[in-house]
């Protein structure tokens, strides 16, 4: 077989699965909408207000619910030590209450 | 790499937002000296009164740490509850990690130091744990006792309005009337979670920061020149009759070849890793310190805007970056190219 043909196949291998996990994501998408309409009633139920995504620092798994300060609660001078800090970026709001505020 | 984060964040963004939708439409908190405080129950009657609002609670919740496990809880009291005080409901994540089932009783150490036992009713399905994993839910009396807060004080309080147009304009006399008060929207929330893993975060600055260097030092090898085997096979294909323009037409070709392949498999092994292995690569840099880890399955949100992003960022630069320096040695004599 000629390389071409070779890569051809490849390339059509690669197109169909590509196009089999867009199906797959379609039909999860679907199949999810009962799942995120009952977690949706839960938050409605609970009143909560965030995602479960870290559960190490207050401020990470309240992302909504901190302040400026909490991750620097140890000391005034402490430096915030808990990997998902680094990940995530302070809520926008924090600047704009905080600048109230003051 | 740079496909798995670009569906991993798309996939939490979505499913934050349809999730959270019903979120709280203003919460209130107390801030003293810098710090959250537990609000006065006395505020809750001064807030009611506010034109505008249609009902408010004060919220009881907080944190645990469980030093058995090392993982940390969040304990909350519901507004309403079918089970009575000395019960609670717990989520995925607890029973995972404490090995723990409805029946079982879980003991709390208050903060007098004595023990409390509260039994397991219920635990929340596998497939909240999004927003469930860490959460133990209890009665206001079993809370009460187990951190020693006063009846006369609560978290927070949430305030539902009649039209969520005014809600600024409520917040707005909220904190006027308290300006020891922190104000939380509903929409803030919203955006919070949209812009969670942002390109200034440090992740994706990693990221998106290696994936440029590896794109510089790419353009910088390609943009010093072809090699000197490249240089020949031009000049020899020159040579043998073929003309400039199919000189940069073939090496177009190989280039699209290459970043197409790369293209193709790096977005079905992005789309595997992050949603059918759990983004297992992803995991220690997620889990940080955590004992308690929601192990939560994403829902593959995927648009022909994220597929379009990755194409353009992969295919189309590598393509011109290849053709660039084919073009200057093809417009070279070959004879010199040859003899080089």
């Amino acid at each position: 077989m000629r390389k071409s043909n070779c890569f051809l196949l490849y390339l059509a291998g690669n197109v169909l699965l590509l196009l089999f996990l867009f199906a797959h994501a379609f039909y999860q998408e679907i199949h999810a909408g009962p799942i995120l309409k009952a977690n949706s009633e839960l938050v409605a139920r609970l009143e909560l207000s965030d995602l479960c995504l870290f559960t190490e620092a207050s401020y990470t798994r309240h992302l909504t619910q901190t302040d400026l300060d909490t991750p620097f609660q140890d000391c005034p001078i402490c430096l915030e030590h808990f990997p998902s800090g680094s990940i995530l970026m302070p809520p926008e709001m924090l600047k704009r209450s905080y600048g109230k505020i003051n | 790499m740079l496909a798995s984060v670009v569906f991993f964040t798309h996939a939490i963004k979505r499913e934050g937002a349809i999730t959270l939708k019903n979120a709280p439409e203003m919460i209130i908190q107390r801030s003293v000296a810098g710090r959250r405080d537990l609000i006065p129950v006395s505020y809750l009657d001064k807030i009611q009164k506010i034109r505008g609002v249609s009902s408010a609670r004060c919220r009881l919740w907080g944190y645990y740490y469980d030093p058995v496990r090392g993982a940390n809880y969040t304990l909350m009291v519901p507004e309403k509850s079918g089970y009575g005080p000395g019960s609670i409901v717990i989520g995925e994540g607890v029973s995972r990690t404490r090995h723990v089932y409805p029946g079982d009783y879980l003991g709390f150490s208050a903060f007098d130091g004595s023990m409390i036992m509260l039994q397991i009713r219920d635990v929340f399905s596998a497939e909240s744990e999004l927003v469930s994993s860490d959460l133990i839910l209890m009665s206001e009396a079993d809370f009460r006792k187990l951190f020693g807060i006063q009846e006369k004080e609560a978290t927070d309080i949430v305030v539902r309005v009649r039209n969520p147009r005014e809600l600024s304009a409520i917040a707005w006399k909220v904190s006027d009337q308290f300006p020891d008060t922190r104000i939380v929207l509903r929409e803030e929330i919203l955006r919070t979670y949209d812009s969670i893993f942002n390109w200034r975060g440090g992740m994706m600055v990693f990221f998106l920061g290696g994936t440029l260097l590896a794109f510089l030092i790419f353009a910088w090898d390609r943009a010093s020149g072809l090699s000197q085997e490249e240089k020949r096979e031009i000049g020899i294909l020159k040579a043998i009759g073929w003309e400039t323009s199919d000189v940069i037409l073939m090496k177009f070709w190989e280039g699209l070849v290459i970043s197409l392949s790369a293209f193709l498999a790096g977005t079905i092994l992005a789309y595997c890793h992050v949603f059918f292995t759990h983004s297992f690569l992803f995991e220690p840099a997620l889990k940080g310190w955590a004992v308690l880890y929601p192990a939560f399955k994403l829902i593959p949100f995927i648009d022909l805007y994220q597929v379009a992003t990755l194409f353009f960022l992969t295919v189309v630069p590598y393509t011109v970056a290849t053709i660039i320096p084919s073009w200057t040695a093809a417009t070279i004599d070959p004879d010199t190219v040859m003899r080089a």
